[in-house]
């Protein structure tokens, strides 16, 4: 290419920076778009090369193919400690970044007492709070062992599970069955109540699906999550469609000699009148996803956020084992009738997972339902997705949203990226209130704090 | 405090519209809680706690919707209740929804959506800018870099990459460009012809290109470099690369270069490409000597105006020399006029005062006066370090003031396109009773203030009603560098300053020329 190769051509510019530029390009006829360009993140450099030597945007598109070319089928289910490797006694698996009980906060102290009176290793609340405090529980994060928790995430040994493989990658991903909106543990709750549910949710809904899933067969999440994105949900905040796909597939299966007509139809009331009882298996479907990209070498791309209510933690593919933290942000939402955000907790729980696999708000443009959290339009909706192209790497196979002729949802957040552009990932997510025992008081929608990315492509860019 | 409810029986609303509702009734004055839920066990919990669940409540099933309120009187509540029913029929109205796709966030997106994107216009805060055109670069684009404040690492990493790729890297620091006919930045509606031009200053190329086009002769290209592009450093990497463009472009037949004058081994460099040039050149670097332009085979020129005067000979066919000696003629007329003025002015009058928008214009005043006046004029960007203002803000003696350097601009709009500090200034200079000439350069254009005679002749009537009342005259001289083409007309602007009493010169060239034999 040579200068002269411009002349007599038609001038079609991209205007960055003065408004009066492109204006007037304008009155002269020339097509002009304008970047709505923002400065990049505190010591951004352009990064082509990872200081290992690897081409940074080669690996980043084979780890994209890694995670779209993923197939997380439901196998089954099993009890915690004897499918999740790792999973110890009186150890408890939480969500988010790794964390002590002093800077837990207060759902997710809850829900570690409700789990320690459910386990029966404590008699009391009062008594399981002492005992944590006197460190005899160990913590560990979901994500350190093949899991995702939403909001406090804990998951307690005696605690039944859906186990998720990837059929392509042979990996398996684990979570908990959702127990429903409102009071509950994961959104701190503890009471003899939620702990009934939790002991229903073993006695009857896990033997329940177990054989129901048996009867069925593998059932293609992958699938179901499409499909689903057709229908209005994000698979984050909405589920709704996800889980009438899921009941339909269970429904005849529940049907059968081994299951009485009674608990047949308590889990099928149970899982209608739950919302988001897709939630926790759209996010072990992502963690099942996502994780054959950890370790890749000179990967930029996320790999992990989750939250705990007191830190937002990332991980990235190409610096494994490392989280960047930051502190929680507060969600700007909806609040449920009595409360309102002097009452919330800090951003918390792993289901950003679901964003981090390309669902979830960066599929926004599918569930224009879900802008509405904050008062938005449906043209909002289209705009956050389109906003998240611009920091990922790529995009879904399967995974596509109607109103933007079927284009798949961006998939796999380039640290380089949000560092450049500045712009932040948009997360869908309820709100826990502050105290325990309360549960949840809201819903609405928050973006990853920038200094998890920073920290990150500084340790990148410095191959530390 | 009363709570009132109201049940909708088979109601169904989405869960966010209820939410939003609810949140609507908690704004009215004077209600304490409210909830629109649908009736289910759960969410009856729910009013529970909030003591909220009254029997009709309590007795609603999960297909009815339970509109709940708290409120300081029963009025209130009734009326909440009602703008229950307001607001989730509003909920359901549609909305303005568009599927028009988002405005790209970087130059990556704006390329993918602008199909043949060619150029991109740079005009961000100094330290990303570098970065922008950088990334612009790697798109394939052409960069225009109005930016200023870009190191010069950084400049000449950009415009070596630019090189590479066979890619035009003007500025940082770029004003103006023409390409295609097309004006970038602060430049003008010129018409199209044989004359290609590369200029290292903006008002120079704007100048140039503008006089050209009121010569009848048109431009291929415009090109602008950024005022570094001659120094030691950069060693004048895209004059040269543009150089090289006009000479391989078979519509350009004359090529015209403007600058200040280059470093030596830089000017060196650039008259080496003169030698065997296919096409005529002419070279005007402002206060240069002409000697060795002469010895590469190109033709020198003093000032903008004669460089397009000569360009436009060449382009003719005529005898250039006869060009020069048409402006010599031009110039007896001018000092015969000025004997006329002169009378006009008291005795104290003997300073010249300009106040300029365009730097360059600038710079080539003080060549002219320098050689006409007893006294070196000063000013804030001088010719000669000796000749630098000690405070820009007050004028003494024989001054030239660039409104467009950094001192002035900080945190302003730049005086092409924000009058209000010239103004101010033309009344502070007019009040010096030593003041004889009031010298201004109006810049026409895209990019430029619409009407920036208009602005003008505001300050100069106010300042002659002042002198009207001390009985003193001041002599208001200025150029318009503009074309008919351009959004202000360039005769219109003209007739303005006329009308206000202004003496309108063709070009800064001859208006400097004017100023000096009334003060010399």
């Amino acid at each position: 290419m040579a200068i002269q190769d411009l002349f007599g051509k038609s001038l079609k510019a991209v205007n960055v920076g003065l408004e009066a530029f492109a204006a007037s390009l304008e009155t002269q006829a020339v097509d002009v778009i304008r970047v709505d360009w923002r400065p990049p993140l505190e010591n951004y450099k352009p990064l082509a090369c990872a200081p290992g030597g690897e081409d940074i945007d080669a690996v980043n598109a084979a780890a994209v193919t890694r995670i779209r070319s993923g197939r997380p089928l439901l196998v089954g289910m099993g009890v915690a400690r004897d499918v999740i490797p790792g999973l110890g006694e009186r150890m408890l698996l939480h969500a988010g970044p790794p964390i002590t009980w002093e800077r837990m906060c207060g759902p997710q102290r809850g829900a570690v007492m409700g789990a320690a009176v459910y386990e029966g290793w404590a008699k009391s609340y009062e008594e399981a709070a002492a005992m944590a405090a006197a460190g005899e529980f160990t913590f560990a994060p979901c994500h350190h062992h093949h899991t995702v928790g939403p909001m406090a995430g804990i998951v307690s040994p005696s605690m039944p599970v859906f186990i998720v493989r990837n059929e392509t990658h042979g990996n398996l991903a684990y979570s908990t069955q959702n127990e429903g909106l409102g009071r509950v543990l994961r959104y701190g709750a503890y009471s003899d109540e939620v702990l009934a549910r939790l002991k229903w949710m073993e006695t009857t809904l896990y033997p329940a699906l177990t054989a129901a899933l048996k009867a069925t067969g593998p059932i293609d999440l992958r699938s179901l999550i499409a499909q689903a994105l057709h229908m209005g949900d994000e698979g984050h905040n909405r589920n709704r469609a996800a889980t009438s796909l899921l009941i339909r597939q269970l429904a005849p299966a529940l049907l059968q000699p081994r299951i009485t007509k009674a608990a047949a139809e308590e889990v099928l009331r149970f899982i209608d009148g739950n919302d988001h009882f897709f939630l926790n298996l759209s996010m072990a479907a992502m963690k099942a996803m996502l994780e054959p990209a950890e370790g890749l070498a000179g990967c930029t791309l996320v790999t992990t956020m989750a939250r705990n209510g007191t830190d937002f933690g990332i991980r990235v593919a190409g610096l494994p084992g490392r989280w960047f933290t930051a502190p929680a942000p507060i969600v700007q939402g909806l609040w449920l009738p009595g409360f309102s955000e002097k009452d919330a907790n800090p951003d918390i729980g792993d289901s950003a997972i679901t964003e981090t696999g390309g669902i979830g708000g960066f599929a926004m443009a599918a569930a224009p339902a879900i802008v509405r959290f904050v008062g938005g339009t449906a043209a909002l909706a289209l705009e956050v997705t389109q906003e998240m192209y611009q920091i990922t790497a790529g995009e879904h196979e399967f995974f596509t949203v109607p109103a933007l002729d079927f284009r798949g949802t961006p998939l796999g957040i380039d640290v380089r990226k949000v560092m450049q552009t500045g712009i932040l990932p948009f997360i869908n997510t309820g709100i826990a209130h502050k105290e325990p025992g309360v549960g949840m008081v809201g819903a609405g929608l928050v973006r990853a704090p920038r200094e998890c990315f920073e920290e990150a492509f500084r340790q990148m860019a410095n191959g530390e | 405090m009363i709570t009132q409810t109201a049940i909708h029986t088979g109601a169904y609303y989405d869960s966010i519209a209820l939410l939003q509702t609810a949140q609507g009734l908690l704004k009215l004055e004077g209600v304490e809680d409210a909830a629109v839920v649908m009736g289910t066990p759960a969410n009856k919990g729910i009013l529970r706690n909030a003591a909220l669940l009254t029997p009709e409540a309590a007795a609603a099933s999960g297909d009815d919707l339970i509109i709940a309120v708290r409120a300081d009187s029963a009025e209130t509540a009734a009326a909440a209740l009602r703008q229950a029913n307001v607001l989730l029929a509003a909920s359901r109205a549609p909305g303005a929804v568009a599927a028009q796709s988002s405005a790209p966030k970087t130059l990556a997106a704006a390329t993918a959506q602008l199909d043949g994107a060619n150029i991109a216009l740079v005009s961000v805060a100094g330290r990303y800018a570098a970065g922008v055109a950088r990334e612009a670069l790697q798109q394939g684009l052409h960069v225009f870099l109005f930016s200023d404040n870009v190191s010069l690492e950084d400049e000449i990493a950009l415009k070596t990459l630019g090189r590479e790729k066979g890619l035009l890297v003007m500025g940082p620091d770029a004003g103006t460009a023409i390409l295609n006919g097309v004006a970038l930045g602060f430049a003008n509606a010129v018409t199209p012809g044989p004359v290609g031009v590369v200029a290292a200053s903006g008002t120079g190329l704007q100048a140039v290109t503008c006089q050209l086009t009121r010569l009848g002769v048109g431009i291929t290209q415009g090109i602008g470099t950024g005022g570094r592009d001659l120094s030691v450093e950069v060693g004048g990497l895209m004059m040269l690369e543009g150089l090289k463009a006009l000479q391989a472009d078979p519509a350009t037949q004359t090529i015209l270069l403007v600058s200040k004058p280059p470093a030596p081994e830089v000017a060196d460099k650039v008259l080496a490409c003169l030698r065997d040039s296919p096409k005529p050149v002419v070279v005007c670097f402002l206060g240069g000597k002409s000697k060795a332009i002469r010895e590469a085979g190109a033709i020198p020129a003093t000032t903008l105006e004669e460089a397009a005067h000569l360009a436009a000979a060449v382009v003719r066919g005529q005898d250039f020399e006869a060009a020069r000696e048409v402006l010599k003629e031009r110039n007896q007329q001018l000092k015969m006029q000025a004997k006329a003025f002169r009378t006009r002015l008291k005795k104290r009058q003997r300073f010249f005062r300009g106040l300029f928008s365009g730097g360059t214009f600038c710079y080539e005043t003080q060549l002219i006066l320098n050689k006409m006046l007893n006294t070196p004029v000063v000013s804030n960007a001088p010719v000669e370090k000796t000749c630098q203002m000690l405070n820009a803000n007050r004028s003494e003696g024989h001054t030239a003031v660039d409104l467009g350097e950094d001192e002035f601009t900080v945190g302003r709009l730049h005086p092409m396109l924000d009058p209000t500090l010239r103004n101010k200034r033309i009344l502070q200079e007019i009040k010096d009773p030593q003041t004889a000439v009031l010298f201004l350069d109006i810049v026409l254009g895209y990019g430029v203030h619409p009407d920036p005679a208009g602005a003008a002749v505001e300050a100069i009537e106010e300042s002659r009603t002042w002198l009207q009342g001390r009985d003193r005259e001041v002599i208001f001289i200025a150029s318009v560098c503009g074309t008919e083409g351009d959004p202000q007309k360039v005769r219109r602007q003209e007739l303005q300053l006329t009308n206000a009493g202004v003496i309108v010169a063709p070009t800064n060239a001859a208006a400097s020329r004017l100023a000096g034999y009334i003060l010399g």
